[in-house]
């Protein structure tokens, strides 16, 4: 499959992948968009903070930092609504494609509010001259992983930019889903004394994907671990309807989210580093490259905060589940340093777990 | 991982740290030279779980930290060039500049890729025959011979295309360099284990011996760390200064006979200037005449160009070891790794950004050890 | 400086003259360049840093480290002092 090329000198297949590559700020501010801004981290939360919510103004009132937004209904019940978009480069990966990744992490959004999906909306926008093999292949995909999440793909839209200008096919799913009753799953309810659970082993998307990058390539088994969380997160709550906290693990990996999570609920985090599942190809991977495996995207990944009483019956159900399988005990929500994730090593000793700045470069050092 | 995962046994470390807490009558202050054995020590609490009397040092061994800010500067004219694609390992892109860095020249346009071998960039230089291919060839000894085979590669295959810019450094000139620093705390040094094994253990023992101390070749494993500093505690405690192999898997007294044999012929020794230290005579390595050719300092004219280092930033006090990162008063305010303002906070190998990283809580210990 | 770990090679070849080796690195495999170890071939391990084997590993040598890792201490529990159970 051809990859377009830019007339210009920067060469967008070898050096767009947002997920992995996302450029963090340079010494002093930019006045334009960089790569940084759509990584997921801390600089794509400034511009949401400082640009976009300000621009909004009093429309974006009630806009949440949580994945998807809940709304009541004026007849009773309340709905979640999510959207996001997906860039991912390469279109195909080990374990899954972008087809897949739009339905599932939306999918998966929803899921993260305790809703039960409903129904997704597709738009496309597609780059001039691709081969409509390959946008077949992905819809093909999205069929497919929608019936597997048990979601409908009842509307949408697709336009065209002129060739140069889309790099191939971008996809954007918005998605709506059912919160039942008696749920109410947001970080506020993070309570110290919770127990952190991780629903299995982490890094498998971002060393799948790693592993095709021009400049790295290297032989792996791995698969993405992409997958829909929505019926791991039905067993959750069917033996704890007050699940706590849910947050699926993207780019910038456990480390993230478990930062995200802190921040927002003005929380510490403590886990046990021997505890977090990492397959041993993750860590090879990581080794060569000089990565951190907590720092590693995942697709098919979640963590929780539950009620420490419940915690067993919890992860017992999460191991019921195929998603859920390796699902482990890794840590406590604490009163102390709120605001930061602390890890204890192997060794006894205690260290900062922070999230990646929005790169994670393999480093000769 | 074989070979790896031994040895960060919790158990096996156990027992090291007993030794070092049992062979420790005074206080000691070890300086690791290695940025690969600063993030071990950091990502593990290494220091954390030692005696309060062992202080560790955290030392310059880090290139990408070192790497001088007239060198940032030419990399980011070469990466600007319209015609360049500038190749580079992953740590340099946020390597700031005066004003911006390698990351910054990507977003305005320019062709700068992350490569995980110099051997990549030439392969670029071969696929891209009508593009100048510039790549960074920073390091200390151990990048050497993977930089150095780059450039025959690119001889022997007649890729005209091809130039690098050279910014090798040398360890043992800097660990002299802070020997014979009137303000050094430095007892005994763990020397950088895969530095050591390119360039073997001979260099070491006259600086050992000139002005006795302990310098124990250390590898980067949680135990390796540990025994270099139980055996560098074992010589200081009995007054001895030597050198010393706790690396001897990886490492033999001669190094590597072959990579030596083609670093020779292809860099020769010369002065380089250390981010945040200053001019060390002779402790970097440029091109040899016969490989002229692909100097990209000649090629694209930079040589003359210098800069001067921001005086507020005491990235050179970290490295010498006369202040700890979190004794600086812009440690974690002005200076971040997302604002840095000196190259030890750039780098995770950085001791400053290790710092950051790891280190901003106070959190209790409350298991002594694995 | 000098991430570099250790690999099993796999397989040995030679491109454009240069010895080359697939290496696993516990279940990730990668191309290295063995110019720098002529001694090394298939089974042995190596240090890879940039792509590069720099050296060989001696694995008779890490094996004797480990164990000498191991005794340490054994004299104290010989005299009775408290010692970690493995």
């Amino acid at each position: 499959m051809a990859e377009p090329w830019t007339d210009g000198t920067v060469r967008p297949a070898a050096a767009a992948d947002i997920e992995s590559w996302s450029c963090p700020t340079p010494a002093h501010p930019e006045q334009r968009v960089v790569m940084g801004h759509g990584g997921g981290g801390r600089l794509s939360a400034e511009l949401v903070e400082q640009l976009f919510l300000p621009a909004f103004g009093s429309a974006a009132s009630t806009a949440t930092p949580t994945d998807a937004a809940v709304l009541g209904l004026p007849g009773g019940g309340r709905v979640a609504f999510t959207t996001d978009t997906y860039v991912v480069r390469p279109l195909f990966f080990p374990g899954g494609d972008i087809g897949e990744l739009a339905v599932f992490g939306t999918v998966n959004d929803l899921a993260m509010s305790g809703a039960t999906p409903l129904a997704l909306s597709t738009a496309f926008v597609l780059e001039e001259g691709l081969e409509l093999e390959v946008l077949t292949a992905v819809a093909t995909s999205m069929g497919k992983a929608a019936m597997r999440a048990g979601v409908g793909l009842v509307t949408g839209d697709t336009k065209v930019v002129e060739r140069g200008h889309g790099d191939g096919l971008y996809v954007n799913t918005a998605g709506i889903g059912v919160v039942p009753d008696g749920v109410d799953i947001r970080p506020g309810r993070a309570t110290p004394g919770d127990v952190v659970l991780v629903s299995g082993p982490i890094g498998m998307h971002g060393i799948a994907v790693l592993s095709l990058r021009e400049g790295l390539e290297f032989g792996t088994e791995l698969q993405s671990d992409t997958a829909p969380l929505n019926a791991l997160v039905a067993a959750m709550l069917a033996v704890d309807r007050d699940v706590h906290v849910l947050r699926d693990l993207t780019r910038g990996g456990l480390a993230t989210s478990l930062c995200e999570l802190a921040d927002t609920a003005c929380i510490g985090v403590e886990f046990e580093e021997a505890s977090v599942p990492v397959p041993e190809a993750v860590r090879a991977g990581c080794g060569f490259l000089g990565l951190d495996p907590l720092h590693v995207a995942n697709e098919g990944k979640l963590v929780t905060f539950v009620h420490p009483e419940r915690a067993d019956e919890v992860l017992e159900a999460m191991r019921s589940t195929p998603e859920g399988a390796g699902s482990e005990v890794i840590g406590r929500v604490v009163e102390d340093h709120p605001g930061v994730v602390v890890a204890r090593t192997r060794f006894g000793s205690t260290r900062v777990v922070d999230r990646p700045l929005g790169e994670q470069l393999p480093r000769i050092c | 991982m074989k070979y790896l995962d031994e040895f960060q046994d919790p158990v096996l470390a156990g027992r090291l740290f007993a030794e070092i807490d049992a062979a420790v009558t005074r206080p000691w202050a070890l300086m690791e030279v290695c940025g690969g054995q600063t993030h071990s020590i950091m990502r593990n609490g290494i220091d954390q779980l030692l005696p309060d009397t062992v202080e560790l040092i955290h030392g310059p061994g880090c290139p990408v930290c070192v790497t001088p800010l007239e060198m940032i500067e030419r990399a980011l004219e070469i990466a600007s060039r319209p015609d360049v694609v500038f190749c580079s390992f992953g740590d340099m892109l946020r390597v700031p500049g005066r004003d911006r860095d390698l990351f910054g020249v990507k977003a305005s346009g320019g062709d700068v890729r992350i490569v995980y071998s110099p051997l990549d960039a030439v392969a670029v230089a071969e696929a891209e025959p009508d593009r100048q291919v510039v790549f960074f060839g920073v390091g200390f000894e151990t990048t050497a011979p993977a930089n150095a085979m780059a450039v025959v590669q690119a001889r022997d295959r007649g890729l005209a295309n091809f130039s690098m810019l050279v910014s090798h450094v040398l360890v043992p000139p800097a660990i002299e360099a802070i020997l014979s620093s009137p303000t050094s705390r430095v007892n005994g040094f763990l020397a950088a284990g895969h530095v050591c094994s390119v360039m073997g253990t001979g260099q070491y023992e006259p600086l050992a011996d000139r002005y006795h101390v302990p310098i124990v070749v250390t590898g980067f494993e949680p135990l390796d760390v540990l025994d270099g500093i139980r055996r560098c505690i074992l010589q200081l405690e009995e007054g001895r200064g030597e050198v010393e192999n706790a690396y001897a898997r990886a490492v033999q007294v001669g190094g590597n006979p072959v990579a030596k044999a083609v670093l020779a012929e292809v860099f020769e020794v010369c002065d380089r200037s250390w981010r945040g230290i200053g001019l060390i005579p002779g402790s970097g390595w440029r091109l040899t005449p016969a490989f002229a050719d692909f100097d990209a300092e000649r090629r694209f004219d930079v040589g003359d160009l210098t800069a001067e280092e921001p005086t507020e930033c005491r990235a050179g006090e970290v490295l010498q070891g006369m202040i700890k990162p979190d004794q600086c008063e812009w440690f974690g305010t002005t200076c971040t790794p997302r604002t840095p303002m000196g190259a030890t906070m750039v780098s995770s190998e950085g001791a400053c950004a290790a710092y950051h990283q790891y280190r901003r809580v106070d959190t209790p210990v409350s298991v002594r050890r694995g | 400086m000098c991430l570099g770990i250790p690999g099993r090679v796999q397989e040995v070849y030679e491109a454009r003259g240069t010895r080359m080796a697939v290496a696993d690195f516990g279940g990730v495999t990668k191309t290295v360049c063995l110019a720098y170890v002529p001694e090394v071939g298939v089974g042995d391990y190596t240090i890879v840093h940039a792509g590069f084997a720099i050296t060989r590993l001696d694995e008779a040598s890490a094996v004797e480290t480990l164990r000498m890792f191991a005794e340490l201490g054994m004299l104290e529990s010989e005299l009775g002092q408290d010692e970690p159970v493995p």
